[in-house]
């Protein structure tokens, strides 16, 4: 049931909303575009699948709305926050509190047991350690790992260690999570767990999730398919914007 | 994040990397505990040279002729006793003067002989010179003016000589002539490589006639104060040249020693010092070193937590304070190492070492301060590294 007692302007009821997005890059004196002019509008408790083959432009399309990186041309509002009224500090703090993050190769903390690696992004907000406990073994235990809190990533298979991931990207209550990619080093039964609770989260919590992939079938599992190509939006199968 | 949490994070990434940790601090640790050591030996010679100085009396003003100073050729006394009787009526007061004729001389007590400086001073000496008595008595007004061939001797002379024997009364042999032993020192030690136990006192008069020349090595006047000791310098120095116009008369005081003294071993106590700061500057170049590696090796982490939330400030302040700890535990360890090698110093060997807060707040305060200055260049790389970039590093 996705939350609607919010009392903010239409216009910001969106988690993302983008208007002739470029992004270019300048490479040894030469200027490429890697996004031409992308406008999207995806909203709150929405599962998108953002398709395309590699060098499409849709690693740098999510490096956009994760607020990794900035728009060279365009406007991109991140949950109502136009992005380039923020300096780094803004974005970082808008990455902390609304956005999840789940990569494709885990980015888990080595040495670092399970329980430590989900309550990272809260050290960053700033909460205290017994209340970080309490939320990483929430969100730990959400994801069905609740019997290995202190088990470190080496002692994982890949498809825990990606659900640590997802727990992390969930502890901070996100507005969104952002997955690139995150079934490609999985293998099939992995893959489909991982799904299973991306889709689980955004069905029970209305966290909006966004998925970067170029598997079909794994984009399939989507209500909505947005195919970038060559810097540009291809096909949206979506309700428009 | 709080300041508490970047402390643990740091420490335990310091805990990840325990050997690589371990080795980039002793570069700081062999710096620290090297500028504790060294000031402590300096600081030591420094006040051993002090002690000996203090240690000959206070006030003492002591009149040569000639000019005295590093390279001065010695200079042949023409000071005799008629000198010593005039210095006697400027100063005013007979008591706070005396004399020295020294000579070095075989002293000889059946088959042992010892080879001793043998110095004729008068009954004034022990006004003005720190030389305790253990027994016996000292040198009286009637063995200088009758000429008695009588000795008090110094501790290690006595130990030599007698062994456990009671000198006192006893006669010993010195350049031929036969004295009698009439007091005995309590041991002193040396000055300035002077070993004042190796000398036996006879009176100035029979040390003259024993040594057949009436002139004297110097005169040595008290002040009744401080504050007396640089009139009364000048006042004998000015007597002295006017009784013999032309020549030069030197009249140092334990002051201008202490000063000149102190000075040189200071200069030398910093020098030594500079020498273990650069050790600990290498040190600190190698915390900076290995914290470049440290982020290199830790892009992807970085990006990580850049992604997850961590600021430019965050960054910075977490690999800030992995090298001000490296540097810091380092120090403190240093530190330690430094007390207990002074110590051990100290104990067992002659060299003298003296631990000074100064040395030891100083080294502590350099090696946080080598942490912030080395740690910052990594740690603003580690800052300002584009979370894109860090999070595809491999």
């Amino acid at each position: 049931m996705p939350a609607v007692e919010d009392t903010a302007p239409a216009a910001e009821e969106a988690a993302f909303e983008a208007v002739g997005l470029t992004r270019s890059y300048r490479l040894e004196g030469v200027s490429v575009d890697a996004l031409r002019g992308v406008s999207l509008r995806i909203g709150r408790g929405e599962f998108v699948a953002i398709v395309g083959p590699s060098g499409s432009g849709k690693s740098t399309l999510m490096h956009l709305l994760g607020c990794l990186d900035r728009p060279t041309v365009g406007v991109l509002r991140v949950n109502g926050v136009d992005v380039s009224t923020l300096d780094d500090g803004g974005l970082a703090d808008l990455r902390n509190q609304v956005i999840g993050f789940v990569f494709q190769s885990f980015h888990l903390l080595g040495r670092t047991s399970a329980l430590d690696n989900v309550a990272l992004p809260l050290v960053y907000r700033g909460v205290g350690r017994a209340e970080r406990r309490r939320r990483a073994e929430e969100a730990l235990t959400s994801v069905g790992l609740g019997h290995r809190l202190d088990h470190r990533p080496s002692q994982m298979s890949g498809g825990e260690q990606q659900r640590v991931a997802i727990a992390r990207a969930l502890v901070g209550d996100p507005k969104v999570v952002l997955a690139d990619e995150p079934t490609g080093n999985l293998d099939t039964r992995n893959g489909e767990e991982v799904m299973g609770i991306l889709a689980r989260l955004n069905a029970e919590r209305g966290v909006a999730v966004v998925l970067v992939t170029h598997e079909a079938e794994v984009a399939a599992q989507a209500r909505r398919r947005i195919h970038v190509r060559d810097g540009l939006i291809e096909l949206d199968d979506g309700d428009a914007p | 994040m709080r300041g508490a949490e970047a402390l643990r994070m740091a420490l335990e990434a310091l805990r990840v990397n325990r050997l690589r940790s371990a080795l980039t601090m002793f570069g700081v640790v062999i710096g620290v505990s090297a500028v504790v050591i060294l000031v402590a030996i300096g600081t030591g010679a420094k006040e051993a040279v002090e002690g000996e100085i203090a240690g000959l009396g206070s006030n003492i003003i002591l009149v040569v002729p000639g000019q005295v100073g590093l390279g001065a050729a010695p200079t042949q006394s023409r000071l005799d006793l008629t000198d010593v009787a005039y210095v006697r009526r400027v100063v005013g007061d007979p008591s706070k003067v005396t004399v020295a004729v020294n000579s070095g001389e075989p002293v000889r007590v059946g088959r042992t002989e010892v080879f001793a400086t043998v110095t004729g001073t008068d009954q004034y000496m022990p006004n003005i010179f720190e030389r305790p008595l253990h027994r016996g008595r000292y040198l009286s007004a009637t063995d200088v003016d009758t000429r008695r061939r009588v000795a008090v001797l110094g501790s290690e002379v006595a130990d030599k000589l007698f062994q456990d024997v009671d000198p006192i009364g006893r006669q010993i042999t010195v350049a031929g002539v036969r004295f009698r032993v009439i007091g005995l020192y309590e041991p002193v030690g040396a000055t300035f490589g002077v070993a004042r136990d190796q000398e036996v006192h006879i009176p100035v008069t029979t040390a003259q006639r024993l040594v057949g020349l009436n002139r004297i090595n110097g005169i040595a006047v008290g002040a009744s104060g401080p504050d007396e000791i640089e009139p009364l310098r000048q006042k004998v120095v000015q007597a002295l040249a006017e009784r013999y116009p032309g020549e030069r008369f030197s009249a140092v005081t334990q002051t201008q020693l202490l000063g000149t003294i102190g000075s040189v071993l200071g200069m030398l106590t910093g020098v030594l010092a500079a020498i273990a700061g650069i050790s600990l500057l290498v040190g600190g170049v190698g915390v900076s070193n290995i914290m470049l590696v440290s982020v290199r090796e830790r892009t992807r982490e970085i990006g990580l937590r850049k992604a997850l939330g961590a600021r430019q400030r965050d960054v910075l302040r977490q690999f800030l304070i992995e090298a001000v700890l490296l540097t810091t535990i380092g120090g403190v360890i240093g530190i330690l190492l430094g007390v207990g090698g002074s110590l051990l110093i100290q104990a067992v060997s002659p060299v003298p070492a003296a631990i000074t807060w100064w040395s030891v707040t100083l080294a502590f305060g350099v090696s946080a301060a080598v942490g912030v200055f080395f740690g910052v260049a990594p740690a603003r790389r580690a800052a300002r590294l584009d979370p894109v970039i860090a999070l595809r590093a491999e």
